[in-house]
Order: C-alpha cells, then sequence, then structure tokens
C-alpha cells in the first residue's frame, strides 16, 4: 500500500519530525496489520442453520453430565430380587395403580446384567446374603441399590436374630432406605424419586474416571 | 370329615407283636418306643385297618428333660387320620430310626429337625442340614439355645 506523506508537514514546533513519533508508526501499524489479514486468507463466516419448522421451539443446548444423568435417571431398571412380604408391595408398586412405569422403571429385568437398580425388599437371611452378594457383582456400573423396610435395612423385628443380617449394608453399598413394614407403594416411589434426585447429582465424568478425577483434585 | 382315631380304638387293632411298643402310661395320646419305630410305621401304612398312605407332618418340641416328637398319618383310601408321639429322653445324643423308606415325605421334615432341633435320624438318606448353612453353631428352636 502507498501512503502519501508529501502533505504531512515534516517539522514539529519542537524539532521532532512528526512522521517519526505518531503518524507514521501508526502507518506502519496498518500496513504490518493488513499484510497478516492478506498472508491469513479470507475470513471464514458460518452460514446460519436452518431449523424445520417443527423444531423450532424443541432444540435445547445443554451440558453432557446433564444429559446422561436425565437419561440414566429416567430409565432404572431394578432387577427382579424379592426376599420376603416387602416384594408384595414392590409388585404393586408397578401394578397400574401406582404405575412406577412413570418413572421409566417398570421393566423389571429378570437378569442382573441388564439392570441397574436392585431393591432388596425383604428380610436378607444369612444363608440368602451370598446370592444377595453376587446378584450386586453381576450388575454392571452404574447400579444402585435400595433398602426395602426395615428387615433390609437394620433387621427390623429380627435385630439380633440367629439366621438375619442386621442390615443389608453389611453386604452391598445402598443407596437409599426407605422405612416401613412394609413400606407402602406411595413410600417405595418417593424412595425412588430420592434416588433419581441422587443420579441426577452424579457427574459422569468425576465418578466413573479415575484419571480425570486424579485431574479435578489437582 | 376325616376320621380321627383315637387311642382307645387304635391299640385293640394292634396284633401282639406290637404290644410291647406301647407306652401305656402316656396320656390321652398313643406313645411309640423308638427304637420299633419303624416297624410299627410299616404296619400303619400296610395294615387294611390303617392304610395310612400319607404322613401329614412331623414336628418336635423340646420338654427340657425330654423331646417329643409327633407324627400325623393320613389315610386317604379309608378317609382316617391318627397321631402318635414319640418321645426321646436327654439331651447330648438324640438319635431316632428314619421313616423316609416308609414315607418319602419324610426327608425334608426330618432334616429340617435336625436343623433346628438337633435331633439325628439314624438311615436317613441326606442327614444335613436345611435353613442354616453348614457349621452353624448349635440347634437354634432347642430351649438352651442362646
Amino acid at each position: 500500500m502507498e501512503i502519501d506523506n508529501s502533505s504531512i508537514n515534516d517539522t514539529s514546533p519542537y524539532g521532532i519530525p512528526l512522521t517519526v513519533t505518531t503518524d507514521q508508526l501508526d502507518v506502519e501499524e496498518g500496513i504490518e496489520i493488513e499484510k497478516i489479514r492478506a498472508l491469513a486468507g479470507e475470513q471464514h463466516v458460518d452460514e446460519p442453520i436452518e431449523v424445520p419448522e417443527g423444531l423450532e421451539r424443541n432444540l435445547m443446548v445443554t451440558s453432557l453430565d446433564a444429559l446422561l444423568d436425565w437419561g440414566r435417571s429416567n430409565s432404572v431398571w431394578p432387577v427382579t430380587l424379592g426376599l420376603a412380604c416387602c416384594a408384595f408391595e414392590m409388585i404393586g408398586a408397578v401394578m397400574p395403580r401406582f404405575d412406577q412405569a412413570r418413572f421409566g422403571m417398570e421393566i423389571f429385568r429378570a437378569s442382573p446384567r441388564q439392570a441397574d437398580l436392585m431393591i432388596v425388599s425383604g428380610t436378607v437371611t444369612w444363608k440368602m446374603a451370598p446370592a444377595v452378594r453376587r446378584v450386586y457383582e453381576q450388575m454392571p456400573n452404574p447400579k444402585w441399590v435400595i433398602s426395602m423396610g426395615v428387615c433390609a435395612t437394620s433387621g427390623g423385628p429380627y435385630f439380633q436374630s440367629y439366621s438375619v443380617v442386621p442390615g443389608v449394608n453389611r453386604i452391598v453399598p445402598v443407596d437409599v432406605y426407605i422405612p416401613g413394614c412394609p413400606p407402602r407403594p406411595d413410600a417405595l416411589l418417593y424412595g425412588l424419586m430420592k434416588l433419581q434426585e441422587k443420579i441426577k447429582r452424579d457427574s459422569v465424568v468425576r465418578d466413573n474416571n479415575p484419571a480425570q478425577k486424579k485431574l479435578l483434585e489437582k | 370329615m376325616t376320621l380321627e382315631l383315637t387311642k382307645e380304638y387304635i391299640i385293640p387293632l394292634l396284633v401282639d407283636q406290637f404290644k410291647d411298643a406301647i407306652d401305656l402310661d402316656g396320656d390321652q395320646h398313643l406313645y411309640i418306643n423308638a427304637d420299633r419305630l419303624p416297624e410299627i410305621c410299616v404296619f400303619f401304612r400296610d395294615d387294611p385297618q390303617f392304610k395310612m398312605d400319607m404322613l401329614r407332618y412331623l414336628d418336635c418340641v423340646d420338654y427340657i428333660d425330654h423331646f417329643e416328637l409327633r407324627y400325623a398319618l393320613l389315610s386317604l383310601q379309608k378317609n382316617q387320620s391318627l397321631t402318635f408321639k414319640v418321645r426321646l429322653w436327654g439331651r447330648d445324643t438324640l438319635e431316632l430310626p428314619s421313616v423316609v423308606d416308609v414315607w418319602e415325605g419324610a426327608n425334608l421334615q426330618e432334616r429340617e429337625i435336625y436343623d433346628l432341633m438337633g435331633v439325628e435320624f439314624t438311615d436317613h438318606p441326606n442327614m444335613k442340614r436345611v435353613f442354616l448353612w453348614e457349621g452353624f453353631p448349635g440347634h437354634p428352636l432347642r430351649k438352651d439355645f442362646l
């Protein structure tokens, strides 16, 4: 770019040439910027995305955590594990009157390998303890456990019995405890909602990736 | 209605070989000596006057100084039933002949009594614990447990 310096006065009142002080520096800076812009190529402009008419109010931008927690908390599949009388309340919660399917949990899987949630519904005897433990270990991560009723929570009326486990948390880790003998299906549904709140607080990266956990701790 | 055979009805029907197997000192119940138990069970099952083809239940009571087992029999052919008892004295070694050969339904019930009360049934095909695990200390339905 040619700069026309003919109109600039070469001498200032203080004897210092103006071209050296400000004007010429600014001009040189402008030349440098224009060179860089020429080397950088043309500016790429994103074209606006055309949203189809039906989706205009149906798109949402969120974080991966929120998306996965939302998905997990609304598709918790329990494993079929009925131990005692609490199991009938659990069955009643699935039936249409209480309709556990509203929370996406109506599919009781016959195999623990397809399940996310173990509802320990009833008394756990020491003879049954290895089976409960094995079912828990066969479930894939992430997995949750609900202790339903006082028997599973602390032994209940069979506390200090010779054959009853005093609390299922001695065998498997428990997320939600539901009191009652047996708890009504309403109570079970409340416990399931509490579990959903807990799942929604989880962070996918923080909980399941040890390397990432170390990074976050630093 | 099933007819419940009483002690007074049963004792005259027993043949002479079982006269000494019956404990006549008992109360209104029919008491059988433990060593003659399998023979008299076969007799109750096969005799045409009894035809007891089913063992309804078999239970055991701890009376501190002795144990009492109750056998409840039922005849589906003649629609009648009877109950007799067996006493076992002592607490340390309790042994009784098994009746699994007579009624197959006694298998699990005898194992349950062994598990919870500690009465050992000789000649039982599978004398192991049912409800509790191997290595459990003691028999929990005894009066002196805990």
